[in-house]
């Protein structure tokens, strides 16, 4: 089991900051491109604990998408992990691959209300 | 030996045929009457393992298994180690030709040995070898009683065939031997008295269920010691321990309940250490306590009463401070009675302000389910949320029965989802993680629940069905509804993060983990292979709105009491 809890509190202050390049030098944003992170996310294995859409798994990995956390914190525990995801060096994943990464969680779409899918709203807990 | 059989209310017996059992077999189908016991043709003794073990885990008691000599056993062995982690009952008789000069010449050799049980005996519990028939009659009564006695679990007996063809002579004067049940084992009263004080005093106290409730006594017996405290539990799922839409199931919060305890009732847990450590598995492996500093441990658990020493299946020694070696459904009430003798008012209104809290936290972690739900809702491959919602939405208002595990391949989703409150709405996993056990342990079970009406719904894992697919077979030829939902994330997807863990690790390649551990190129049609062996089939599925006419379809097929199987594209986890 590969439980990344401590990517997944990091996570969790990351959906409410959003996507965040500031920290990020210009250069390195500017030619971030999120066609290229989606390929890169499923051939490097990013989708085999946190999902293809980064809605990641109690049991496997954090979700990481939407709203990643910011880009500073997201590389350096991509390169440095504290809990159990791999360690992914710049050996093995250049900076710019990072960012094009980045750029394709950024792009994913919030999804829709649990409240407005009425199977989900079936299930909701009496008040 | 038959009468022996009936006389154990032995349902089925679940077998490959094979000569070294022919004469037990013709007698069961003949002088039997094919009728409790029925003969349930497998194609593989793998999967007759695992079918009994999925249908103990239902019945609540054991079907036996028939199997041949050195190959059948070597073929079941694994199934036998899955049901002897997971402590299910587990009968098997085994044939063999003991006597040499009265082997056939040629595969009557190859397919005899001389101590067939050693194969398997570091995890059954008992094995004999019976030298006549009255022998048989006993040893048959005593096997059948030490699976039932808790630690339940499997047993061997080996049945010479011989003595399986050979005339019973006249003069032989035959009985059966009665069956008396043991009682369980039920813990020392002085320390249950122990144990519950420290858990009246606790002002946050926790209780965590794994392989405890045996049968459904065992739900309604926590329900009552979870209420009496007003304390938060925690089912880890090796049984349906719980109802998950109790408030005081807060199984989703183990990780923060775990570290806030101050009493921690461990009740029949499969591995104590795992649950209060967390465990980094990076190149230098590292581990930490997870729990508070003071905290109190209290375990009940049969394991202590039945230990082998090579499988490694007992996990690490955890430190505990009140250790009942007992049976923990047959504990609980003594437990229970010993903390409300102890629960003065003061305590019983610290109990009810914890109930509301508790109360609050359950409808924000329910909440906190089906927000995370919704990430990856219109996602292709599905997302393991998805198909465990639109499938709840299609079987809810049945009288359902889950027959598969559900973490880690489905993340849990269905334990978050679902309303759980039956025991026989949950049979755990595997208990050895031995791949190859879902789809026949599902269909074991579904064997069980069909005296029941009930609709069996297996979430049934891709490489796991390819072990032994002949399971489907035997479904449709014995006409046992269940419905197939294949999670089918076309890997084995485990092994995936295994290599690509190692990847990283040595810093030489992230991008080729797929290289033998994933099931594309082609990609597998399980639809079809349904349809090939008699089963209804539909799929494969990509487009989640796809899902709900699907699985109505397949549901319709099943209720008309044939198996079914919906092929489903999903997301990894």
């Amino acid at each position: 089991m590969i439980a990344s809890r401590r990517l997944r509190s990091l996570a969790i202050v990351g959906v409410v900051s959003a996507c965040t390049w500031s920290q990020v030098t210009p250069s390195r944003s500017a030619t971030a491109d999120s066609a290229k992170g989606k390929q890169i996310y499923a051939n490097y294995g990013c989708y085999e604990c946190h999902g293809y859409q980064g809605q990641g798994s109690p049991l496997s990995g954090s979700r990481i998408a939407p709203g990643p956390l910011a880009f500073t914190a997201f590389e350096n525990y991509l390169r440095q992990p504290g809990g159990q995801m791999p360690p992914y060096t710049a050996r093995v994943l250049t900076d710019a691959e990072v960012t094009d990464i980045y750029a394709f969680l950024g792009s994913l779409p919030e999804p829709p209300d649990w409240k407005d899918i009425p199977i989900l709203r079936a299930e909701a807990p009496e008040k | 030996m038959v009468d022996v059989l009936k006389s154990l209310g032995i349902d089925y017996v679940c077998a490959n045929p094979g000569s070294s059992f022919r004469g037990l077999h013709e007698s069961v189908i003949n002088y039997g009457g094919n009728k409790s016991p029925e003969f349930i043709t497998c194609c593989h003794e793998e999967s007759a393992v695992g079918m009994a073990h999925g249908y103990a885990k239902i019945a609540g008691k054991p079907l036996a298994v028939f199997a041949h000599s050195t190959v059948g056993l070597q073929h079941a062995a694994m199934a036998i180690f899955n049901a002897y982690c997971d402590r299910v009952p587990v009968y098997v008789v085994l044939g063999n030709t003991i006597d040499a000069t009265m082997r056939r010449p040629g595969v009557e050799w190859d397919h005899s040995v001389m101590d067939a049980a050693a194969m398997v005996r570091d995890y059954t519990k008992w094995d004999d070898l019976p030298i006549s028939l009255a022998h048989f009659a006993e040893s048959a009564v005593r096997a059948y009683k030490i699976a039932m006695t808790p630690p339940t679990m499997p047993v061997l007996l080996v049945v010479d065939s011989d003595l399986q063809e050979r005339p019973v002579a006249e003069s032989e004067k035959l009985s059966v031997p009665r069956l008396v049940a043991a009682a369980p084992p039920q813990g020392d009263s002085g320390v249950v008295a122990e144990a519950a004080r420290l858990l009246v005093a606790a002002e946050n106290p926790l209780l965590i269920a794994d392989r405890l409730a045996r049968t459904p006594a065992g739900v309604a017996r926590l329900i009552e010691l979870a209420e009496t405290l007003q304390a938060p539990v925690i089912d880890q799922g090796g049984r349906m321990n719980f109802p998950s839409r109790h408030p005081l199931n807060h199984s989703g919060r183990a990780r923060e309940l775990v570290s806030n305890a101050d009493v921690i009732l461990g009740l029949e847990l499969t591995d104590f250490w795992g649950t209060i450590h967390s465990f980094r598995d990076q190149l230098r492996r590292t581990s930490r306590p997870t729990t508070a500093d003071g905290v109190k441990l209290i375990s009940v658990t049969v394991g202590d009463l039945f230990v082998k020493g090579n499988y490694q299946d007992l996990q690490r020694y955890p430190e505990v401070d009140v250790a009942i070696a007992a049976d923990g459904e047959t504990t609980l009430p003594a437990l229970t009675e010993a903390v409300k003798k102890l629960v003065t008012g003061d305590r019983e209104r610290v109990f009810a302000e914890r109930a509301k809290s508790l109360a609050v936290d359950h409808r924000d972690m329910t909440e906190q389910a089906l927000t995370d739900a919704t990430y990856g809702w219109h996602a292709s491959p599905i997302s393991t949320a998805r198909l465990s919602a639109e499938l709840w939405a299609q079987i809810k208002d049945k009288d359902w029965s889950l027959v598969s595990d559900v973490a880690p391949g489905m993340s849990n989703w269905p334990l978050r989802l679902w309303a759980f409150d039956k025991h026989y709405h949950f049979i755990g996993g595997a208990g050895g993680y031995g791949v190859g056990y879902g789809a026949p342990a599902a269909t074991g079970a579904a064997l069980a629940n069909r005296a029941h009406g009930r609709l069996s719904v297996n979430i049934q894992c891709d490489g796991d069905l390819l072990y032994a697919p002949g399971v489907l077979w035997t479904a449709a030829h014995h006409r046992i509804p269940v419905l197939n939902v294949m999670h089918n994330n076309r890997a084995y997807h485990q092994e995936v993060m295994h290599i690509q863990r190692m990847g990283n690790r040595h810093d030489r390649g992230v991008d080729r983990a797929g290289i033998g551990t994933t099931l594309r190129q082609p990609n597998i049609d399980f639809a079809k292979l349904a349809e090939s062996m008699g089963v209804y089939g539909e799929g494969p599925i990509t487009d989640a709105k796809d899902l709900a006419p699907a699985i109505r379809r397949a549901i319709e097929v099943v209720e008309r009491g044939e198996p079914a199987l919906v092929d489903v594209v999903t997301q990894p986890r």
